[in-house]
């Protein structure tokens, strides 16, 4: 986990937080010291400091009910997993099934699984029960069959866990802990050990891509390290430990990067500095031509190589943007004119060259593109400047880069910063939408007034209950909004399922466009039926994108809801606003679209809850008009 | 290295694992003494002392170590 910085003084330094009196301070003290590099030992030293806090819901974190199963034993894993958690913010609680019981553990009514109710179950299998069952001798199809015949019974196990618990499903790839038997012939044979295992794998990735459910791909992670860092047979022996205890930290690195990407805390944007980064060379020094970068030096070309790294990261929905103390106009000259640079100025959704403190600037990074601080990884050659950042910004990911920028790429891809657990449409066209935003900044810029600027942009919405097309973007809209959330509840896509399956229950998805393009599915609301009054429905939560702030899609969209509830016989509407660090921006929310205050929040108790009677409602006026699928 | 300088780190790999300064260790330690010292911790120290001294015990002697120094005398023997 190189891409961590050391500890310098990691056994003193968690003696002293323990000596601390608060339970919050102490669980932040914790957290810090959860971002270095943490081996075997200092890994289970946290988790003993961490397991004598009462797990409770505290400001800043959030906590998450996790089972992990086994057909062999994981026990050992559960420290890691807990310590990469608190790393992301993440109070994990980790349930450890019973040994080599998965099955019984998710359909038993009467196993602790039901008491725990789990919101993500993480499957940790042996390849050996396939392997063990499968003769030499097999065909091909014989393989095949006796392969389908046990995912098969996994689909099942998923497809109960599921219902029984409205969980995510993480299922583990299988680790080939397998010996050669042939040599290389191996391959060749259908019934040979190592065979069957790859073939098992992938037909487990079929199936989780049918079912919907998300891998954790330790074969790969193990194929990259080598299976000795991964398996250590003498553990087996001892133990029945597949997972090698070495490996556990980065085992729960990977469990906590999906547990993040689940809830929206994946990274979104990759902030680049550029002098020894993005080229070779100082470019107010060593002018244009000066710079190295690009085929014909092996340097030039590593640099290249992490250019083209952003390049393939933007494609899949991360936002770039660039921060370096340089003038602004030497600092775009490459973007422009040198012809061997692979990244366009175009490419590059916020670009602040300046002199002034990097700090500053990634704040501005953060608030020009609407995301969060947290959501910034920030790559800088100059060990100086990450440290500054890592002490004033401590929430901004800093990988702690190679000295050779041969391994700048190797270093950012394993770090992880970026895990997904979809890739929606909205993902592919995410670089489009920021530049378009870029445009829509400059209109507004250029208008006479914000009427005169929103009658301009030609808005119009598409609305509707939830579709089956958009389930996924969805549900990585409840998950991924941190700002205008309005209860900041997260939903498994089990879950939202389940809830537009309801009766009485409302739904709407609301996509906007205008004349400068389509700004996608950006925003959903869920109406259930309040639990003491009859004919009142309640805002179980609603999400907008940050993209679409301040184009007043939040009035129309209540025009929208209080119609079609109107229509039902609906009398009325609550809400409760629950504050986060994160989701200020809409504190006036509610008042503003007519809901009166039913109470005073109690923090930490009692939400503030608003009230709106739908006989009261006057229509907003608004410059959306709605086009398609009516509500 | 002497059989001491082995007990102390020996010792600070144990106070680490289970979070509690109070331990010392000797030669003559059973697991059993030491609170909290189970099975499963037991499979941890050996991999926290495998990885500080870069050695690799073998599975038939880590089922046989009777106390403390024996996994000392072990360690010296693999070392040097």
């Amino acid at each position: 986990m190189s891409w961590l910085p050391l500890a310098p003084n990691f056994r003193a330094d968690l003696r002293a937080a323990l000596e601390t009196s608060s339970p919050t301070e102490v669980l932040e003290k914790l957290a810090r010291l959860a971002a270095y590099q943490l081996g075997f030992l200092e890994t289970i030293q946290l988790d003993r400091a961490f397991g004598q806090l009462e797990l409770v819901e505290s400001p800043g974190f959030s906590l998450i009910r996790l089972a992990v199963l086994g057909s062999a034993t994981v026990d050992h894993l559960a420290p890691a997993i807990r310590i990469a958690g608190l790393r992301r913010r993440l109070l994990v609680d980790v349930q450890i099934g019973a040994y080599g019981q998965y099955r019984q553990d998710i359909l038993d009514p009467s196993s602790l699984l039901r008491q725990f109710v789990p919101q993500t179950i993480l499957l940790s299998l042996s390849c050996r029960e396939v392997t063990s069952s499968v003769p030499l001798t097999a065909t091909r199809e014989e393989v095949d069959d006796i392969i389908a015949k046990f995912v098969g019974e996994l689909r099942s196990l998923w497809q109960g866990a599921r219902e029984i618990y409205n969980a995510t499903i993480v299922q583990q790839t299988f680790l080939n802990v397998t010996e050669a038997l042939f040599g290389s012939f191996d391959r060749l044979v259908p019934g040979a050990p190592m065979r069957v295992v790859a073939r098992l794998n992938d037909q487990l990735c079929e199936a989780a891509i049918r079912d919907g459910v998300l891998l954790l791909d330790i074969a790969r992670v193990s194929e990259r390290d080598g299976i000795d860092a991964w398996f250590d047979v003498t553990r087996w022996l001892q133990g029945k430990l597949e997972i090698a205890p070495q490996a556990a930290p980065l085992y729960g690195d990977l469990v906590a990067r999906i547990l993040a990407a689940q809830r929206g805390l994946s990274k979104k944007c990759l902030v680049l500095d550029l002098d020894n980064t993005v080229w070779g060379g100082v470019i107010g020094d060593d002018g244009l031509e000066g710079i190295i970068i690009g085929e014909g030096s092996a340097a030039g070309e590593a640099h290249l190589a992490l250019q083209r790294y952003a390049k393939q990261l933007r494609e899949r929905g991360v936002i770039l943007a660039v921060c370096s103390k340089n003038d602004a106009k030497t600092a775009e000259a490459p973007f422009h004119e040198h012809p061997e640079m692979l990244l366009r100025r175009s490419d590059i959704a916020a670009f602040l060259a300046n002199w002034d403190d990097k700090a500053e600037n990634l704040k501005a990074i953060a608030a020009r593109l609407n995301i969060g601080i947290d959501s910034l990884v920030f790559v800088d050659d100059n060990p100086v400047e990450r440290a500054r950042i890592r002490q004033s910004l401590p929430a901004v990911a800093v990988p702690e880069l190679p000295s050779d920028v041969a391994h700048y790429v190797r270093c950012l891809s394993d770090a992880g910063y970026f895990e997904a657990v979809d890739f929606t449409p909205e993902d592919r066209q995410r670089a489009e939408l920021y530049a378009a935003n870029a445009e829509r900044a400059a209109l507004l810029g250029s208008a006479q007034s914000m009427d005169d600027f929103l009658r301009g942009l030609e808005m119009s919405v598409v609305c509707g209950p939830f579709t089956t097309v958009d389930h996924s973007r969805i549900v990585q809209l409840f998950n991924k909004t941190n700002q205008f959330n309005t209860t900041t509840r997260r939903y498994t896509s089990e879950e939202v399922t389940h809830i537009a399956g309801l009766p009485n229950v409302l739904t709407f998805q609301f996509r906007l466009s205008d004349r400068i393009g389509d700004n996608g599915l950006v925003s959903a609301m869920i109406l259930r039926p309040a639990t003491d009054t009859e004919d009142v429905l309640e805002i179980d939560n609603w999400v907008m994108s940050c993209r679409v702030f301040g184009r007043g899609l939040e009035f129309e969209a209540m025009n929208i809801a209080v119609e079609a509830a109107r229509r039902l016989g609906i009398k009325g509407f609550v809400a409760d606003y629950i504050a986060t660090p994160k989701n200020n921006v809409i504190s006036a929310l509610y008042s503003s679209l007519g809901f009166t205050a039913v109470n005073e929040p109690e923090p930490g108790k009692k939400p503030m809850r608003w009230f709106l009677n739908l006989a009261d409602y006057v229509t907003h006026q608004s410059y959306i008009p709605r086009s398609g699928v009516g509500a | 290295m002497t059989d001491q300088e082995i007990l102390t780190k020996f010792t600070r790999i144990l106070r680490d694992l289970l979070l509690d300064d109070s331990i010392v260790l000797t030669t003559e330690t059973q697991r059993e003494e030491v609170p909290n010292w189970d099975s499963f911790n037991y499979i941890n120290f050996i991999v926290a002392v495998e990885i500080e001294f870069g050695v690799k015990f073998k599975v038939a002697d880590i089922e046989s170590f009777a106390n403390v120094g024996a996994i000392v005398t072990e360690l010296k023997h693999m070392t040097t």
